[in-house]
């Protein structure tokens, strides 16, 4: 079968494509692991980095588990994080090739940079982009946890470098560009109200999952 | 320190999960398509939990509670880099300097 549309890219196009998202990974997964240790341990928190590999879901997870957290509601947390992997998964489908086990195991390649990047903006994606763009920043994400695991206990005080400002700022990024793609500001600010007002009153993770209710706004749009 | 079982499980059931909900888009669709209703629900579920998250790891505190602290100022340089269309490595340097600015005076 011919494919229309666009010729693949390769696998070494992809990973020359994902080396700047590689950055921001490694920044990312240094403050992770640098936050991380100290609350679960040297290798928990590397083993997570290595079988996970979802830096705002291991976040979410861990701040749930800091928090006092149960295991349900740290994994509930982290899951509705990576809930947004489904629509992108279904989006990104018909580009993935082979049998069901590769699809299944090329699928674990997407993640939202190198999914953005094999976006070709005509509703198809480009597979090379999709899978090459991952390997730098997977290769980045687990370099980075080791080095914050292990060089996190040389700092004192890693609150004063601002590490805890980064997951937030990657989150807003992420955001950001999802603001960009539709009608979704609405949905967003009534999400952070809903989070501030429950923040305080609502167990770990709680508001996060209730603030996902409010995507249930898509309902009220066209058939 | 939380305890040794729950971190091993937390980890365990968020990699099972992740690979599940990963694995589902590239699996099941062989260019079949969900229902448009469906689709525009999805669509809006990751800007709800981004927006959500940002403001929980801005303003959470690790207990209970609202904590307005250095982590306002460094989210403040990230939105202001993200509207001058800086590389996303550098936002999330500058929101971390940014922070630590703050924190120093």
């Amino acid at each position: 079968m011919s494919e229309p549309g666009p010729p693949q890219s390769s696998i070494r196009d992809g990973v020359r494509a994902g080396m700047p998202f590689a950055f921001a990974s490694f920044a990312l997964s240094v403050s992770f692991g640098v936050v991380a240790q100290p609350l679960i341990g040297t290798w928990p928190t590397i083993v997570m980095s290595v079988i996970v590999f979802a830096g705002a879901a291991q976040a979410a997870s861990l701040s749930v588990l800091a928090a006092g957290g149960a295991v349900p509601a740290a994994v509930i947390a982290g899951l509705l994080v990576n809930a947004r992997f489904l629509p992108m998964g279904f989006a990104s489908g018909p580009a993935f090739r082979g049998r069901k086990l590769k699809r299944a195991v090329d699928g674990q390649a997407i993640v939202d940079a190198s999914w953005a990047v094999s976006s070709r903006g005509d509703g198809t994606f480009d597979r090379g982009l999709l899978i090459g763009g991952t390997i730098p920043q997977y290769i980045a994400w687990q370099l980075g946890t080791i080095i914050g695991v292990f060089g996190g206990s040389l700092l004192s005080h890693p609150d004063r470098l601002g590490l805890d400002a980064i997951f937030p700022a990657f989150y807003l990024a992420l955001l950001f560009h999802e603001i960009r793609r539709g009608e979704a500001l609405g949905v967003a600010l009534a999400a952070v109200a809903i989070t501030l007002v429950l923040l305080p009153v609502a167990p770990a993770g709680v508001p996060v999952v209730v603030a996902s209710l409010t995507a249930l706004w898509g309902l009220r749009r066209g058939w | 320190m939380v305890s040794t079982a729950n971190i091993w499980t937390t980890i365990a059931v968020l990699c099972v999960g992740t690979v599940a909900i990963k694995a589902s888009g590239p699996v099941s669709l062989g260019g079949r398509q969900l229902p448009q209703r469906a689709t525009h629900v999805i669509a809006l579920v990751a800007p709800a939990v981004l927006a959500s998250l940002v403001a929980y790891e801005t303003f959470a505190n690790g207990s209970d509670g609202i904590t307005v602290d250095a982590r306002v100022v460094g989210l403040a340089a990230a939105a202001i880099a993200l509207t001058l269309r800086v590389p996303i490595a550098f936002v999330v340097i500058l929101a971390a300097a940014a922070t630590a600015l703050a924190r120093a005076l």
